[in-house]
């Protein structure tokens, strides 16, 4: 390994205990413009809630609460931080280059700025789904919003009928 | 486990290190060291006699069961009803008939809860199970009472982990119809002292269900003497193979019982509008059988029987103990079990280290322990706990593996180190 090498496995590895140790946007709200997704891997415990909120087609907001390792957490964290601000379609290709990088495909590293850090995960298959928890739990919830969003834009004739989202709702789905 | 037991364990003759070279799985590498499995809760390996006793089946006799006349068919049915006879004599049941053949405890105790307690329980009852069994012997409960109107009621546990008889007494009332509690606990390796326990349950009209998975690696049952109502236990946790397990039950418990898998080989008469089945054990056994698991188990508790199971006990309470120690001596390590070592399990967690990032570290140093909550969300709640380590050894562990996992520990802070 080259000096180079070590040198940003050095960086890694502080971002990632930074991530694990002060997660970003941690905590999640009760304001129901929120979509909240609930993920868990059933067989290691990890368990997790993202909520994404979305203003348009922009992210508006992202925020995750959840008890798991190291790498769920840190994935989480900066998951939340990199999405934040994206458009729809950015932060949907975002996801796709994490999940790539996960399973050892190749993906826009620019996409995912520190979130490079966790790369080294693809060669460790049983931890794969420690990381890619949260990105997936994001990709459902900014997915749904975006649907239900235009499902009451093409209803809008109809306004009174619209289906108002009930406050809180929450999809859990099991990885 | 009372003193004269362990007393009786620890007088036993040692066991011979040379048992190491009957499991192929120990000559296995891992990231380039040997590997070591402490996972032994979880499945156990299998020696060669049972392995070959299985690929004997299949390469010299291989035909189904009870169907056919031939010589052949007939070598491979006395085979296979060989082991339920060692299984009776292993276990200390009174007749062969009250061995039924499943796919694993799990199944065992999924039959009793539909066939038997089903048709027993009223709205308004009480069933009773431990507060921290694993899920096979707690969902099925739960969702019987969910589907019955009955009311499903958490046996405490004493801070070793056991359900006392004093314990079960406290939640005892004219109303439980059913007991259901481990024989040992997978996550905290404490044993129940069953017949106690099912004296107590007779006592208030209530019927005793064993889950028998971990205890019967760890203290031979004796289904007769203790009492018990039914023991379900699966094959691979001790020695043999996957796929096969059994219920013990009471013969006339068994008989009371219809049949859940109909098919062939269960049935008496089949007539166009009615069918009528065999008595027990054959009526639970619907379809062919895993033949060659069966047989398999056979051979494993031949392989038992000649190594000693009290020498089996020995070895895994010293290894236990061993680890217990060397753990003791890191002040990030927290024990939740540390009296248990007859069971061979130690359930930890290292101070500000999930127990996956510790899971990955003794991967990297060629060591299996269990990361999780071990299938028994209950016993997690009751430990406080997300998520638990849990070393557990065998008789065919050594004393290097031992301490090879307490080295690991030290480093399990160091977790980052397995992504880069």
């Amino acid at each position: 390994m080259s000096s180079s090498d070590e040198h940003m496995n050095l960086l890694y590895r502080q971002i990632i205990m930074d991530h694990y140790q002060h997660p970003r946007n941690k905590g999640l709200t009760g304001d129901p413009a929120y979509f909240t997704v609930h993920l868990k891997n059933p067989s290691c415990g990890d368990d997790l809630s993202v909520q994404v909120r979305l203003d348009g087609d922009r992210v508006a907001d992202v925020r995750h609460i959840g008890d798991g390792c190291s790498i769920c957490c840190s994935s989480s964290s900066m998951m939340s931080e990199l999405l934040k601000g994206e458009t729809v379609e950015q932060a949907l290709a975002t996801i796709e280059a994490f999940k790539h990088m996960a399973s050892a495909e190749p993906y826009d590293a620019d996409l995912l700025k520190e979130a490079v850090s966790l790369h080294g995960v693809a060669e460790l298959p049983a931890r794969v789904k420690c990381a890619t928890l949260a990105w997936i739990a994001a990709e459902t919830a900014i997915r749904r919003d975006a649907q239900q969003a235009d499902e009451q834009l093409t209803r809008q004739p109809a306004a009174a009928a619209a289906p108002q989202r009930p406050a809180g709702q929450d999809e859990t789905r099991t990885s | 486990m009372n003193e004269d037991k362990l007393k009786e364990i620890l007088t036993c003759k040692s066991i011979d290190p040379a048992v190491r070279l009957d499991f192929p799985m120990l000559a296995v590498k891992s990231h380039g060291q040997p590997f070591a499995y402490l996972n032994n809760a979880a499945t156990s390996l299998k020696p060669k006699p049972v392995l070959e006793a299985m690929a004997r089946y299949y390469q010299e006799y291989g035909s189904s069961v009870f169907r056919g006349v031939d010589s052949i068919a007939y070598k491979a049915t006395q085979a296979f009803e060989a082991t339920r006879y060692k299984v009776k004599d292993f276990i200390g049941a009174k007749q062969a008939e009250s061995i039924v053949f499943t796919s694993g405890a799990t199944a065992g105790l999924n039959l009793v809860c539909h066939s038997f307690a089903a048709a027993r329980l009223q709205p308004g009852d009480e069933l009773v199970v431990g507060a921290t069994e694993h899920h096979a012997n707690y969902v099925p409960w739960q969702q019987l009472c969910k589907q019955k109107g009955a009311r499903l009621v958490l046996a405490p546990n004493n801070e070793r982990g056991e359900v006392t008889p004093e314990l079960l007494e406290s939640v005892m009332t004219d109303k439980t119809r059913l007991v259901a509690v481990c024989h040992m606990s997978n996550v905290m390796g404490a044993v129940n002292d069953l017949k106690a326990l099912a004296a107590i349950a007779h006592r208030h009209g209530a019927y005793l269900v064993a889950d028998g998975a971990q205890g019967i690696v760890h203290e031979r049952p004796e289904v007769a003497d203790w009492d018990v109502d039914f023991y379900a236990f699966s094959a691979h946790k001790i020695y043999g193979p996957t796929g096969v397990g059994v219920l013990y039950g009471k013969y006339d418990l068994l008989e009371s019982m219809p049949p859940m898998i109909y098919g062939g080989e269960m049935i008496d008469v089949v007539d166009v509008a009615d069918t009528t089945f065999r008595d027990p054990p054959y009526r639970f056994e619907g379809g062919t059988p895993p033949i060659a698991e069966v047989i398999g188990l056979g051979a494993a508790l031949d392989y038992i029987n000649s190594l000693g199971y009290c020498c089996m006990q020995q070895k895994t309470l010293q290894l236990c103990k061993r680890a217990v120690r060397g753990l003791q001596q890191n002040p990030n390590v927290e024990i939740y079990n540390p009296d248990n070592y007859f069971s061979g399990i130690v359930s930890f967690n290292v101070k500000g280290v999930h127990p996956h990032d510790a899971a990955s570290i003794y991967d990297r140093e060629g060591i299996q322990v269990r990361a999780g909550h071990h299938c028994a969300q209950p016993a997690m709640r009751w430990l406080r706990q997300n998520a638990t380590l849990r070393a557990s050894f065998a008789f065919y562990n050594n004393e290097e593996e031992a301490d090879r996992l307490v080295t690991a520990t030290k480093k399990a802070g160091d977790f980052l180190d397995v992504f880069f």
